[in-house]
């Protein structure tokens, strides 16, 4: 099992001026963050303001032109995704990228992988090691797919489960790995309110046993519901950082949301009203809906 | 959509439960055990062996091909290896003929893991083409060292003997060939239901998610790679010594390309369907000789009837739709 997750808010991952270039396109130029354990952190952004490079970036998947990663203390900018889950970092996809041949329950057990100690001629001739494994393994998978309710779809191919079914699967799949930091690439994209509750509701549950979750959602509701911190990067810089109650009123986010024009109109009417707004933009209606700075009490 | 379909058929019909994997194996060794009965002569032994043997070899394609999803026009490659390994021992190094079976196994693994290495960085038709050039290279090895390897005439491989014992005669092979492709999938299907089969799995459908789950996606196409290569020697060996002679045709691109024909006809998620489509590919020439001059022909065009009806391949295909009979 997972060694003892640290004290909450102790600092689990750091990224320091990360930035990458594609093809002499400036993706990323030094952006930071900080996750700690037990809080969670958004990431938000526009479309194409290279929030999922970042989370590539960190996660492995794409090497950082320049900056440095932490985790857990360890300089990991190197280190490749497989060493990093190990290390106990874990990620869910924008995109899905569930196992579609596999059964749901499947798809969990393959995410305990780095639990499994059988080794190959084990498996291959099929010795005790790898049946009790095979047995540990189906359990631990079990309870997450219970977890996220989803214990009734065991044994259904995951090509034939519906989409808020799949988003809540990869959950799963990424919490079965133990990780120390969870890193959810907008979880609770194309969900109905419903599955985004539910959703809500496993992120939370994740961040109280001391895990770093790291998120990235364009659902403003669900980001002021839940992030103690937010980051907000911009055309591939950090443009703003801080509670979600700093970022909301920040006007260069709001400029960034709604445009110049936009923003304006939103400094005129916060001057005048704090809480009202044109509602143009989710970050706007979000600023309606609940009431400022209670978000994270 | 046809994807998920797809995905439906596969993974109810082909991940081994505990019964279904010893169901499988029971009436494999039924059959084996039970069809001699109906042998009118002893040259039916002859081509059932062939049958088993061949089916050895595509079991350990259907590992790479069906479980980890990496292709290779190039599994005859490790077939002539080990076909090979079986003269020349004994010709060059004076072994005894049946210690070059494990020692051609191991070369053959030995080659595929460095081999492996650079060309399974290589994904889809890339690979493909990277394996052909494997294939090729062996046979043109083969071929063009008269000297050693007996050039395109081939070369002979001593009789095989234990404690005084010759082994010979198509009813032992039988036996030995049919035993052998028992042991082997009993290890595949161990392989589909582990750990380690649930990494090919999951690299399979997605390596960026393998990865993030701990999988080290490279290490593990490797493995594949090395243990199907292993198989196709153990069947190139048993082949060699069960005809005396080996020619370079074992190696050859022809064969390769069979072997991936007999995956992806009998169902490339399905052991069983490795040994259901090899079966299909040694004895439907035989049954088509009828045919005379279009014999290849009609081969042809069974092969494609059977791909656009049964998509899925023979063995998951039909165990859809008997499951949707009942």
């Amino acid at each position: 099992m997972n060694a003892a997750l640290p004290p909450r808010g102790a600092p689990l991952l750091r990224a320091e001026g990360i930035g990458i270039s594609f093809g002499g396109l400036r993706a990323l130029d030094g952006v930071g963050f900080e996750a700690r354990a037990g809080e969670v952190l958004a990431v938000i952004g526009p479309n194409g303001a290279g929030k999922t490079t970042l989370f590539n970036i960190v996660t492995g998947l794409y090497r950082a032109g320049s900056g440095r990663i932490l985790l857990d203390g360890a300089n990991v900018t190197e280190a490749p995704p497989h060493h990093l889950a190990a290390a106990g970092l874990s990620r869910t996809f924008q995109n899905l990228q569930v196992f579609f041949r596999m059964t749901a329950l499947e798809n969990v057990m393959a995410g305990r992988h780095l639990r499994e100690g059988s080794g190959l001629l084990a498996d291959l001739f099929r010795l005790p090691r790898t049946r009790r494994d095979n047995e540990a393994t189906r359990q631990a998978a079990m309870a997450l797919l219970d977890w996220v309710g989803l214990a009734d779809k065991a044994e259904i191919p995951a090509g034939s489960l519906p989409y808020g079914a799949l988003k809540r699967l990869e959950i799963a799949r990424a919490m079965a790995t133990d990780p120390r930091v969870l890193m959810l690439d907008e979880p609770a994209a194309g969900c109905n309110p419903v599955e985004t509750e539910e959703i809500d509701h496993l992120i939370a549950e994740v961040a109280a046993r001391g895990v770093a979750v790291v998120l990235i959602e364009h659902d403003m509701k669900l980001v002021m519901r839940i992030s103690r911190h937010v980051v907000v990067l911009n055309q591939g810089r950090l443009l703003a950082a801080g509670t979600p109650a700093e970022v909301r009123n920040n006007p260069a986010v709001i400029a960034a949301y709604l445009g110049t024009h936009g923003a304006a109109e939103a400094s005129r009417g916060s001057a005048r009203d704090n809480a009202r707004g044109s509602a143009r933009d989710d970050a706007r209606g979000s600023a309606r809906d609940d009431p400022r700075g209670d978000a994270h009490a | 959509m046809d994807a998920k379909a797809d995905a439906a058929v596969l993974s109810a019909a082909a991940r081994p439960r505990l019964s279904a994997r010893w169901a499988t194996l029971l009436v494999l060794a039924v059959v084996i055990a039970t069809i001699p009965w109906f042998f009118p002569s002893g040259f039916y032994f002859r081509v059932a062996a062939l049958v088993w043997v061949t089916a050895l070899a595509a079991v350990g394609l259907q590992i790479l091909m069906g479980q980890a999803g990496q292709v290779s026009l190039g599994h005859a490659g490790f077939v002539g290896i080990g076909a090979y390994a079986m003269a020349l021992g004994p010709k060059y190094l004076g072994l005894d003929v049946l210690l070059c079976l494990p020692l051609g196994a191991a070369l053959a693994g030995v080659i595929a893991f460095l081999v492996g290495r650079p060309i399974l960085k290589l994904k889809g038709h890339y690979l493909a083409v990277a394996t052909l050039g494997f294939g090729m290279l062996v046979t043109m090895v083969l071929v063009s060292e008269v000297g050693i390897t007996g050039g395109p005439d081939g070369i002979r491989v001593p009789r095989a003997e234990i404690l005084g014992w010759r082994i010979r005669g198509s009813e032992t092979f039988y036996w030995i060939a049919g035993g052998a492709l028992l042991i082997g999938t009993w290890i595949a299907l161990n392989l589909q239901d582990s750990p380690s089969g649930r990494a090919l799995a999951a690299l399979h459908d997605s390596e960026v998610a393998a990865r993030t789950i701990g999988i080290d996606v490279a290490a593990y196409k490797l493995r594949a790679f090395v243990i199907a290569a292993v198989y196709g020697a153990v069947a190139g060996g048993l082949l060699a010594l069960m005809n005396g002679f080996v020619t370079p045709d074992a190696a050859g691109f022809i064969a390769s390309v069979e072997y991936v024909t007999m995956v992806v006809i009998g169902g490339l998620a399905s052991v069983p369907g490795a040994v259901v489509g090899a079966a299909l590919l040694v004895l439907l020439p035989q049954a088509l000789t009828v045919f005379h001059d279009y014999e290849h022909a009609v081969l042809g065009l069974l092969i494609m009837l059977f791909m656009i009806f049964l998509r899925v391949g023979i063995v998951p295909g039909l165990a859809a739709l008997l499951r949707r009979r009942a």
